[in-house]
């Protein structure tokens, strides 16, 4: 079996400009703020950032990494808006697909089921068919003839989400209350890479939590980089909750606040 | 004179929107509605099912003897929400007269707002697929506007354009902190059905951006009964947080 344990600045390495990176997590939950803290730290730019929304788009907004946020929204659960996301929003510094939560999944699991496109109706009749021009509509081609939006796939580059635990070999463990949409993130993307809070060995990961926390393996993995706290002030739960002070302190500009773990 | 609060009136009429839901998901955003689906699902609501504001759903709102009823992370509540088993009472930035309702950005130019907000979130699947409801702490006429910035849950006109698809939508109620509204007219536009006790017609079409529908004979806005106050200040909400989001005259 192959070892796929790698540093946060290999990673990095294997980043390019213009690159569309999805980033796992939700709000500011599970982040994968060890990778994103070094992408924002890099010199790449020009980035496409996919995002159930968090500080992760913020930081990214803020050091000028961002080319363009494709998002739903972008919160940082106890505090509503990002500020470093709306200073870029407001100034106009950065292109945007905003999208129903919902269609948003279905543009991942498009990309993961390498579909063109999937039907919902979410987001019909609203602004995002008008802010997004390139929307489509698609007939239901049986009896009924329902018009649905036909949500594009939203193929990625890179994923990065962070997990509980994880083996050597890429076989990855949530052990919190929700995936969120990980493992899609992971399907959709070209290179997957998974930092964790630990690395153990494969025996520890069924004797940790249920099978069914083991979502994310080996087949939808490239790198693994243990972190420990690597989801900076989100919440990874179990192994620990949101640093509200720091939070607040990333909201008030110290954008690189360490968390205390 | 009635010592029941601006606040205690809106936690009853929020919690209203909620009678006869059946077994759903009751998604309530904003400090009154989450006191109103916890007061009824204890009274006359109880079927709805209840977030801890993750992924688990408890049996006793109260939390006193609360058992994990059910595990819906948001991969399987995107499902039920689509499948139609919710109603929602979201908050609005903006809402018209049709029930638009703007979550996203304030500005006429979308590419660069005047004021980014949290972003369309679930709003345009929740609205096409399942009842929604609003809930407006502070009704003024830069909330109910003649029309927003960006169409985030989607009104009865917009419903209009969009054919089949749309034959789930359905607005149900919007809760102000002065007032009841519904969309009963011929053209759905928003009516307004109840004045809270001590809220004159005059203040709420003043407080409103568009012409308004049922003014001219409102009913009053029920007060909650006696048990229905005595969860809400004892059980509910011992230290008064709803005070934060209507504030008594003459209190901190």
């Amino acid at each position: 079996m192959r070892d796929k344990r790698m540093s946060v600045d290999d990673v990095v390495g294997e980043l390019r400009d213009g690159m569309t990176v999805g980033i796992g997590g939700w709000g500011s939950r599970r982040k994968p703020m060890a990778l994103v803290t070094a992408i924002a730290k890099s010199s790449l730019k020009d980035l496409t950032v996919v995002s159930y929304g968090g500080p992760d788009v913020g930081m990214l907004c803020a050091t000028g990494k961002v080319r363009k946020a494709v998002y739903g929204f972008v919160s940082l659960d106890s505090i509503a808006l990002d500020p470093h996301f709306r200073k870029a929003r407001q100034g106009g510094e950065i292109e945007v697909a905003e999208f129903d939560e919902g269609a948003l999944q279905w543009g991942l699991y498009a990309a993961a089921l390498r579909l063109p496109f999937l039907p919902t109706r979410a987001g019909l009749g609203s602004d995002v068919m008008t802010f997004n021009p390139g929307l489509k509509t698609v007939t239901s081609p049986y009896e009924d003839a329902e018009e649905l939006l036909a949500m594009p796939a939203i193929h990625l580059d890179v994923a990065l989400v962070h997990m509980n635990r994880a083996d050597p070999y890429g076989n990855t463990q949530y052990l919190g209350p929700d995936i969120y949409f990980d493992d899609l993130y992971c399907l959709a993307a070209e290179k997957r890479y998974v930092s964790c809070e630990r690395v153990v060995a494969t025996s520890e990961l069924a004797a940790g939590g249920p099978p069914q926390s083991l979502k994310i393996n080996r087949m939808m993995v490239d790198g693994v980089i243990e972190a420990p706290g690597g989801a900076g002030f989100t919440s990874c739960v179990p192994d620990y909750g949101r640093d509200e002070a720091a939070q607040k302190a990333y909201a008030g500009g110290d954008l690189f606040v360490e968390a205390s773990r | 004179m009635s010592d029941v609060t601006r606040a205690e009136i809106c936690v009853a009429a929020c919690a209203e929107v909620w009678r006869d839901a059946g077994e759903v998901i009751a998604s309530p955003m904003g400090l009154v509605p989450a006191l109103s689906a916890r007061l009824a699902k204890l009274t006359f609501a109880p079927g709805l099912l209840l977030s801890d504001g993750d992924a688990n759903y408890l049996t006793d709102p109260t939390g006193a003897d609360s058992q994990i009823e059910a595990h819906i992370p948001y991969r399987q509540l995107f499902d039920q929400l689509w499948h139609g088993s919710r109603h929602v009472m979201m908050g609005a930035s903006q809402l018209d007269m049709f029930g638009n309702q703007n979550i996203s950005a304030i500005g006429s130019d979308f590419a660069r707002p005047k004021a980014q907000l949290i972003g369309v979130r679930g709003a345009p699947g929740n609205t096409i697929n399942h009842p929604t409801s609003y809930w407006i702490a502070n009704h003024s006429p830069k909330v109910f506007v003649e029309k927003v910035d960006v169409v985030s849950g989607i009104g009865f006109d917009r419903a209009r354009t969009v054919g089949a698809a749309a034959r789930f939508h359905r607005l149900h109620r919007v809760v102000s902190n002065l007032a009841v509204f519904d969309f009963a007219t011929p053209d759905n536009r928003m009516r307004l059905r109840s004045v809270h006790p001590g809220v004159t017609v005059d203040e709420v079409v003043a407080a409103t951006g568009f012409i308004l529908a049922g003014t001219e004979a409102p009913e009053v806005t029920p007060e909650p009964d006696g048990e229905a106050l005595r969860l809400i200040r004892e059980v509910l909400d011992p230290r008064e947080t709803r005070e934060r989001e209507v504030p008594s005259a003459g209190r901190g």
